[in-house]
């Protein structure tokens, strides 16, 4: 029982902070926050902390991970989140990375781990369909062989930055017999192969993120499902506790709550800053106190996975908790922002309009809805909960 | 005792039900919300002709001579479809002021033109400091000989755009944010020296900051004495308090129908995801929200229609629901329809927006509070 850093975690704290406030320059940021720039900034970020070597803190070392301890992660992701750095997209570097170097065979590590590491491939998930949400093994989508290849028929929903992406992992129906769970195979499926039509859907913050994709006779090589066929649901699953594990968001969370207590103390009402305000302050020790917890939790998940084990059950809890805190917060921000909190500033600047946050709290609150939706929902979440954890 | 309508309002309620069913669909509001204006002038005289526009005025001015019932069963209905059109602007803010004001001259001028729909006003009240509190005013007036000088900036105007006439707060003496000492003028929107800035608010309405340099209009367009309009601010804000809230009331009830209805068709593991229990007993805690919620808003109608001296606190805790229950009852509907529900294509994101909206317009519960506490405990 002991969090204190050592002299090497304090030096490690100050060659990330350095690495951040030298890398993470402003002319970057404002690229990725257009989104005509985005990806091409966000890939240029990706590399850096590639040449770096930081770019897969999770992953084992013989595949490129970082080898840090539990509290070097946490030192790592903290000073992160505290410098604004945008945290790496998740579709390769931590949804199929770690199923490739787990269930891959040695080709397929060697054709697409390095490429995800470089930020040379992007990735999207294709889990959800129109008729399967929460119910994820009722999926439709087939895969019928052919030869060598499969021909995939179907559609995926929600399908975040398919848009951008050169590569998709996908959930398919290989058979029909026996148990639901049983039918399903995981395939790679490059993006670009004829047959997939992207279809845009713009989500209640204004912008396009999410897709449907349709797959209508595209053609995959066998060579491209990882692991057996119809052993995709084990996959899915392993990779589906990785996921709720990185969207516990503990350290954006912290960054949040400070920059809620900065803001507190510029916005005044009736002569009198927010942040004096007893119910403002009882609204906030609850989001904080909630955090202490969290940040604790996740902690403890940490460090029982240093010696090698896989993020169980309990990962769940982190989604929840994670996704609750960051639904508090963006909500705190909201009504900081008062009746700002609706302004649509189309080209207008802060100055023109009087307001410099509402708009972007607005965007994070609408989007950040989705959070307790995705990764399996929270109600998925307290069943697993329920069943795997106290047996009920 | 009774909570029942007569038969006047039930009419009233059944009139803005039917437009609001037959001729403000979905597809409908849509082409509104994007529209220019974000209103439609044809629905406007709409209004007008079937006199929903009288409503709240006296019958001497050609108004119904209607109170607080009659205006929440029109807002509850409203908020049921949506409904963009300026009604809270127009008649609740710019012509109660008048209403409730004292120059006659100016009633007798406009309210007449308020009702047949050839008038559209404003409210220019907020400004970029003043957050929820109303008495924070910067905005100057100045006497000039019998003119008075206005000179300032007004945020989130709403209906700038599309108003004709607006009434704007200024300070005539004291300190930022001194009840005493503030005026209100009528102003013709084309007068010389507005600057207006539109944008658009997450709910659709289309709104301005509106800048004041040297506006100058006669002293008897102030809509009271000057110097003393806090307590015509006040009671008019008090009543639109009560027509959002009735407003927001009817958009929770469709959010909770809708969710319930949803629920129903949307399949899961093989059952229709109501079956549920865990589903169920949330979908129990937001119709007891919505049910307490019309409680409390019955409570302060009934409390203001009687003039009672509770009034105030029954406002504020229905304002404080409001805010609270509304959050609750958007982010159930929301989760409950699972990804549709965070597409801008379903309507469930756009009733969430403009509850939400109306959470933080004249003030949301953290800043209600603080008063509710101080007159409800205060030794």
């Amino acid at each position: 029982m002991d969090t204190r850093f050592s002299d090497e975690d304090l030096a490690f704290r100050d060659e990330v902070r350095a690495f951040f406030s030298e890398e993470y320059t402003q002319e970057l940021q404002d690229r990725m926050k257009d989104k005509t720039t985005f990806k091409a900034a966000v890939i240029e970020w990706q590399k850096k902390l590639h040449a770096k070597g930081w770019i897969a803190p999770g992953w084992p070392v013989e595949y490129g991970g970082t080898g840090w301890t539990p509290t070097q992660k946490y030192i790592y992701d903290s000073e992160r989140a505290s410098a604004g750095v945008r945290d790496n997209v998740p579709f390769g570097l931590t949804m199929v990375g770690p199923v490739i170097y787990s269930f891959g065979t040695p080709e397929q590590k060697e054709q697409f781990l390095p490429r995800i590491l470089a930020s040379d491939d992007w990735w999207c998930q294709g889990y959800s369909e129109p008729g399967s949400g929460s119910d994820l093994a009722s999926l439709k989508t087939k895969a019928e062989r052919d030869g060598d290849d499969y021909i995939v028929n179907g559609a995926k929903i929600w399908t975040t930055y398919a848009q951008y992406a050169d590569w998709i992992f996908c959930l398919v129906r290989t058979s029909n017999e026996g148990k639901k769970q049983e039918g399903i195979s995981f395939l790679l499926i490059d993006m670009k192969t004829p047959g997939i039509k992207v279809n845009p859907i713009v989500s209640i913050d204004n912008h396009h993120s999410l897709n449907e994709v349709e797959f209508n006779n595209v053609r995959v090589p066998v060579a491209n499902r990882i692991g057996d066929e119809n052993r995709g649901w084990h996959i899915a699953k392993s990779l589906l506790e990785h996921e709720r594990t990185g969207i516990a968001g503990v350290a954006d969370c912290k960054r949040a709550v400070s920059e809620i207590k900065r803001l507190a103390t510029l916005e005044v009402n009736g002569g009198k800053a927010l942040i004096e305000n007893p119910n403002f302050q009882s609204r906030l020790a609850d989001i904080d106190i909630e955090l202490m917890a969290l940040e604790y939790t996740e902690l403890r998940v940490l460090a029982s996975l240093s010696g090698g084990g896989a993020p169980g059950p309990e990962s769940s809890m982190l989604k929840i908790k994670g996704t609750e805190m960051q639904q508090a917060t963006q909500t705190l921000i909201m009504d900081l922002a008062a009746y700002y909190q609706g302004v649509l500033p189309n080209d207008l600047s802060s100055d023109v309009l009087g307001h410099s946050f509402g708009s972007q709290a607005r965007q994070s609150f609408m989007y950040g809805r989705a959070s307790t939706i995705y990764g399996g929902s929270n109600e998925v979440q307290k069943n697993i909960i329920a069943k795997a954890v106290l047996g009920l | 005792m009774n909570f029942d309508f007569s038969e006047e309002q039930s009419m009233l309620r059944d009139s803005v039900a039917k437009y609001v069913q037959d001729d403000y669909d979905w597809e409908t509001r849509k082409a509104i919300a994007a529209s220019e204006g974000g209103m439609s002038a044809d629905n406007w005289q709409t209004f007008a002709e079937l006199g929903w526009l009288s409503v709240p005025f006296e019958e001497q001015y050609g108004g119904f001579g209607g109170g607080p019932v009659d205006i929440m069963v029109m807002m509850e209905e409203f908020g049921k479809g949506l409904v963009l059109e300026p009604y809270l602007a127009t008649v609740v803010l710019f012509g109660g002021l008048l209403q409730k004001g004292t120059n006659e001259a100016l009633k007798e001028a406009l309210i007449p033109s308020v009702i047949d729909g050839s008038c559209s006003g404003a409210f220019a009240y907020l400004e970029r400091q003043s957050r929820h509190e109303m008495s924070d005013v910067l905005t100057t007036v100045t006497a000039d000989g019998d003119d008075r000088i206005i000179n300032g900036e007004k945020v989130v105007v709403f209906n700038a755009t599309n108003a004709n006439q607006m009434i704007v707060s200024a300070r005539s003496s004291g300190a930022q944010a001194d009840k005493d000492g503030l005026s209100l003028f009528v102003v013709p929107a084309d007068a010389e020296g507005i600057e207006q800035t539109s944008y658009r608010l997450m709910d659709g309405q289309v709104v301005a900051n509106v800048r004041f340099n040297n506006v100058r209009v006669p002293a008897t367009n102030a809509v009271c004495a000057e110097g003393s309009a806090w307590e015509l601010i006040n009671a008019v804000t008090q009543d639109a308090i009560l027509a959002v809230s009735a407003e927001a009331l009817g958009i929770m009830g469709q959010l909770n129908s809708k969710t319930v209805e949803y629920t129903k068709t949307r399949e899961q593991f093989g059952v229709k995801i109501s079956f549920f229990q865990a589903l169920q007993h949330r979908m129990v805690e937001t119709f007891m929200a919505y049910e307490q919620t019309k409680s409390l808003l019955y409570r302060a109608v009934c409390d203001f229609e009687a003039d009672k001296l509770e009034k105030r606190e029954s406002l504020l805790a229905l304002k404080i629901m409001i805010d609270k229950a509304g959050k609750l009852i958007y982010s159930e509907a929301i989760q409950m329809h699972g990804g549709m529900g965070i597409t801008d294509e379903l309507d469930i994101g756009h009733y969430a927006k403009r509850l939400m909206m109306i959470g933080t317009t004249f003030g949301d519960a953290m800043h209600h509070l603080t008063e509710f506490t101080e007159v409800r405990y205060a030794s």
